[in-house]
């Protein structure tokens, strides 16, 4: 059945607590979920009192500061710090989002800070993704042809056809959208989920790719892609302002016009 | 997902037992029911109404009559299959067990062409045997 309550050894208690340093004047608190599986305990919750007066503005400024002068021990992931590299994916405030492009002002009172939904976690802020990618591979994310490619030049592709991929190749991978749905979160095994989806009508909608039909059969299933209840979780966490659930309704379309 | 006791590699995970190639049908089927109970039962719903404390004759009499008769024939027996095909979906997004999931999917099948049967059954009774 679909889970409605963590179970008893994910249960996140209460944790240790970080005072700002003496003097300072703008603090906010940092609840930030941590789980070590070296040490067999539940997760628990963290505060971390930050001084903004000596911290940069976003989110992931907070948690760099924290693990730099505070707590080295705290994990999460982050690369580029301007939302290019998806890495720092993460529940802030109760909506997934990229913590490099989360300003702390945004938040009202304390900043709560957990994995992305539903995800095993490697530790603390760290989901396991090794699923998902193993699903964005399934789905064959390059350029299949059948015709030879010209050996001296490039694929011409019109400015119309180019257009048909906006909004869909600047996608950047950092699943706040899968881990938003509630669809996923249940059937996750065989659903692909809203980031897949839209990778995979990335592919359909080239016009230089020739393997659509084969592309379509592959995603033409009750799991892979009809899990998908237009719920818009996706649409509405998407810290690129991208549309997955346009996209899954552009593949669902496809599937009805080709009968 | 990480599970210990299966060594099968990720990809071979995700790809499982291949795409069904099947469920365009079921989504097409489930909107063109939904659009066609839009009228059905905006219908039903005035036409209920309109009969609201007439006596047991009347009422038989007014459902027995060829067009109200046709409308509700068709009324039940889109309802029911538009339940039957949004129940699946139910069952297929939360209930996980195997043989659990087979149980509802064909009681829950059965009991909505069951029922819609006995619905048609009792339309036409009024409307032939009266």
């Amino acid at each position: 059945m679909a889970e409605f309550t963590l179970p008893a050894n994910s249960k996140v208690g209460p944790g240790k607590s970080f005072p700002a340093p003496a003097g300072a004047k703008r603090t906010r608190d940092f609840k930030i979920y941590r789980w070590d599986p070296d040490t067999g305990q539940n997760p628990r919750l963290d505060t971390y009192s930050v001084d903004l007066d000596a911290c940069g503005p976003m989110v992931l400024d907070a948690l760099i500061k924290i693990k730099n002068e505070v707590d080295t021990t705290l994990t999460f992931r982050r690369s580029c710090r301007e939302g290019i590299c998806g890495s720092c994916a993460m529940n802030i405030d109760g909506t997934n989002t990229l913590a490099c492009l989360k300003p702390i002002d945004d938040v009202s009172g304390s900043v709560r800070i957990y994995p992305l939904p539903h995800m095993p976690v490697v530790k603390d802020l760290v989901p396991d993704l090794t699923h998902i990618y193993a699903q964005y591979r399934s789905i064959k994310p390059w350029l299949q042809t059948v015709s030879p490619l010209p050996p001296d030049r490039e694929q011409a592709q019109s400015v119309p056809e180019r257009e048909k991929l906006d909004g869909l190749w600047e996608c950047i991978l950092c699943f706040c959208c899968s881990t938003a749905c509630p669809s996923y979160w249940w059937n996750g095994d065989r659903y692909l989920g809203p980031a897949i989806l839209l990778q995979a009508y990335r592919w359909i909608a080239d016009s230089r790719d020739e393997n659509t039909g084969e592309r379509l059969d592959d995603l033409e299933d009750p799991f892979r892609l009809y899990r998908c209840h237009t719920i818009m979780n996706c649409t509405r966490t998407c810290p690129k302002g991208l549309n997955p659930a346009k996209a899954i309704s552009e593949i669902k379309q496809l599937m009805v016009v080709r009968r | 997902m990480m599970n210990g006791s299966e060594m099968r590699s990720p990809l071979g995970r995700a790809i499982g037992l291949g795409s069904a190639k099947e469920g365009v049908e079921h989504w097409w089927r489930q909107r063109m029911t939904a659009v066609a109970l839009v009228p059905l039962v905006l219908w039903f719903v005035i036409a209920l109404i309109a009969h609201l404390g007439v006596d047991q004759r009347a009422a038989v009499a007014w459902l027995g009559s060829p067009i109200p008769a046709i409308l509700m024939i068709l009324m039940i027996g889109v309802a029911f299959y538009h339940a039957a095909l949004g129940i699946q979906v139910v069952v297929e997004d939360y209930v996980h067990r195997e043989w659990c999931k087979l149980t509802l999917l064909i009681a829950t099948r059965f009991a909505c062409f069951f029922l819609g049967v006995v619905g048609i059954f009792a339309i036409l009774r009024m409307a032939f045997l009266r």
